[in-house]
């Protein structure tokens, strides 16, 4: 097949998932408003007019990136995985296991379904944002670098949770106990730097960490870590999680007897 | 010819220690139509499931259209068209957009998909449907929808896993017409199905496999002309209270107005009606107890069943 019918491949997967969203869109895009605004009255009207300044910031102010980020974690994330797992329990995947798609095209179509609805709702939260908080963006390049890389890697989890899953069940266990802990834990909320030292140096072993704080730099111009390592760590995880992907998809695990 | 399918000594064996192929051999010449028979768990599904990249092989190799399964699985997949057992759709889908999708994922570009999707949902009486979530189609609507979406793209090789069933009579024998339209057009087509009456109605070739081998390969009509014996029932114009005693015949007394006579191939069935006739026995109408495959399979599963 040759790289334009990859290129009509690529974009029906892609169109296929825009649409799937799009038509649930109660279920899908008004959520995150939804939750972003009790986030900001609650946290950052109600609790965060006592709590004062954070990194020099208003806390209403020091919110809105993890807030962005978290609502785009988690809708990446969801995409994939159930889309891409309802495709295989209704068995719609045989779909495109029986055309001539490569995997690569598999995995970067279902990705960059992900990654539209990440994009979509974090123009949502963004808005939502704008109306508790006043920001400016400090730099819109790492911004919307960190922002679509967080969305892949995400995407990617996803990918590779519904590729396991064989049940509904198995789809919702890593986004309760490890994916929620460990967005919550990342500093949406603080700053690492009021932790106790135990505490800080066992929260750098948390990748959100680095996604939310790369891109907190990035909206506001403050950070807890390094920007390049936080990057160089980004990159790693997107780089292993595609690698593990296509290993998956050739072996046929999950998908194929 | 070009031969549209080669299979060679292909295995299966599952990770729980069931073997599903035992090593099977198959051609299927282009223009074909060609009937793959076998009872249940004999292994046909998964050797189509192999042909079509949906299940892994554990030995032999296959080729459609000169291209090798495992060299070129893309030119393979680009060859062929699938009706699979179970529908395999997006439910919640419309019918139109999953025949675009279809054509999609083979490369065909979204306008032209809509063009095709547009003839062949023309062509299988479901374009008034297009807009439809497939869920609300009836089950013979699922099926022809099945058919379309398989030929969407243009195949070279059609495989139809009991495409039928299901279905009702008469759209049974709408699909047959429909199928055989296609086949002339040029595509070759394998058939299972457990009707073997659309077999025997359909397909020029026809391959019986069981316990994960092939166990017959024949032309229809060579099969058929091994045939040694055939039931016939008899309408009777009177009615009678006991079998006739006809010399040479096993007959059967079924009720007052039929009769169950088995005859064998050298004695046809002018020689019956003489001694009918003779009786003074006047038959109505006549037809075979079983289809004349149908009662070939069974014997050819039987002697298999006991040779293994």
């Amino acid at each position: 097949m040759s790289m334009s019918r990859y290129a009509i491949a690529y974009q029906t997967i892609l169109t296929k998932e825009i649409l799937r969203f799009s038509r649930i869109w109660i279920q899908t895009l008004i959520p995150p408003a939804i939750t972003t605004t009790l986030y900001f009255l609650i946290f950052g009207q109600l609790i965060g007019s006592r709590i004062g300044q954070m990194d020099g910031l208003d806390y209403n102010q020091f919110i809105v990136p993890g807030l962005i980020l978290m609502s785009v974690i988690t809708n990446s994330y969801s995409n994939v995985v159930s889309s891409f797992f309802s495709c295989k329990y209704q068995r719609h995947i045989e779909e495109l296991l029986i055309s001539p798609v490569p995997n690569w095209i598999i995995l970067a179509g279902y990705v960059s379904g992900g990654v539209a609805r990440g994009v979509i709702v974090g123009i949502i939260v963004t808005l939502v944002a704008k109306f508790f908080a006043d920001f400016t963006i400090h730099s819109y390049l790492l911004t919307v670098t960190v922002f679509i890389l967080t969305s892949i890697l995400f995407a990617l989890c996803g990918f590779i949770n519904a590729v396991y899953a064989k049940t509904f069940d198995d789809i919702s266990i890593i986004p309760t106990f490890i994916l929620t802990p460990l967005t919550y834990l990342g500093g949406i909320f603080y700053s690492i730097q009021l932790l106790p030292s135990f505490w800080q140096n066992l929260s750098l072993f948390n990748p959100v960490l680095y996604m939310i704080n790369a891109f907190r730099y990035g909206v506001l111009g403050i950070s807890d870590i390094d920007i390049s390592t936080a990057l160089m760590i980004i990159v790693s995880f997107i780089v292993a999680l595609v690698l593990f992907s296509l290993y998956l998809l050739n072996r046929g695990i999950g998908i194929k007897q | 010819m070009m031969s549209a399918l080669t299979i060679k000594n292909l295995h299966k064996s599952y990770s729980n220690g069931f073997t599903a192929l035992k090593g099977i051999d198959l051609e299927v010449d282009e223009g074909d139509f060609f009937a793959l028979l076998g009872p249940n768990g004999a292994g046909k599904s998964t050797a189509i499931g192999i042909i079509t990249s949906l299940i892994n092989k554990s030995g032999g190799s296959v080729s459609v259209f000169g291209h090798d399964l495992d060299k070129n699985p893309e030119a393979v997949k680009s060859c062929i068209g699938l009706v699979p057992q179970e529908f395999n759709f997006n439910q919640y889908e419309p019918v139109e957009e999953i025949l675009v999708n279809q054509a999609g994922y083979q490369g065909v570009p979204r306008g032209e998909a809509f063009h095709r999707a547009e003839i062949y949902l023309k062509k299988t009486g479901l374009w008034d449907k297009r807009r439809v979530n497939a869920r609300m189609l009836s089950g013979g609507m699922k099926r022809r929808m099945m058919i379309a979406r398989a030929l969407v793209h243009h195949p070279k090789l059609l495989i139809l896993d009991e495409p039928t069933a299901g279905v009702d009579i008469e759209n049974r024998h709408s699909m047959w017409a429909f199928l055989r339209k296609i086949n002339e057009s040029g595509t070759t087509i394998i058939l299972t199905t457990h009707y073997l009456e659309e077999a025997e109605s359909l397909c020029q070739k026809i391959a019986i496999i069981d316990q994960g081998k092939i166990i017959e390969n024949a032309t229809m009509s060579g099969l058929l002309h091994r045939l040694q014996r055939e039931t016939f029932l008899f309408d009777l114009k009177d009615s009678i209270s006991e079998a006739p005693q006809l010399e040479g015949y096993a007959v059967k007394w079924v009720d007052e107005c039929t009769i169950e006579v088995e005859v064998s191939r050298e004695q046809g069935v002018n020689l019956l009606f003489a001694a009918l006739s003779l009786q003074g026995i006047e038959v109505l109408s006549m037809r075979n107890k079983q289809n004349r495959l149908e009662q070939l399979f069974v014997d050819l599963v039987q002697q298999n069943g006991e040779a293994e």
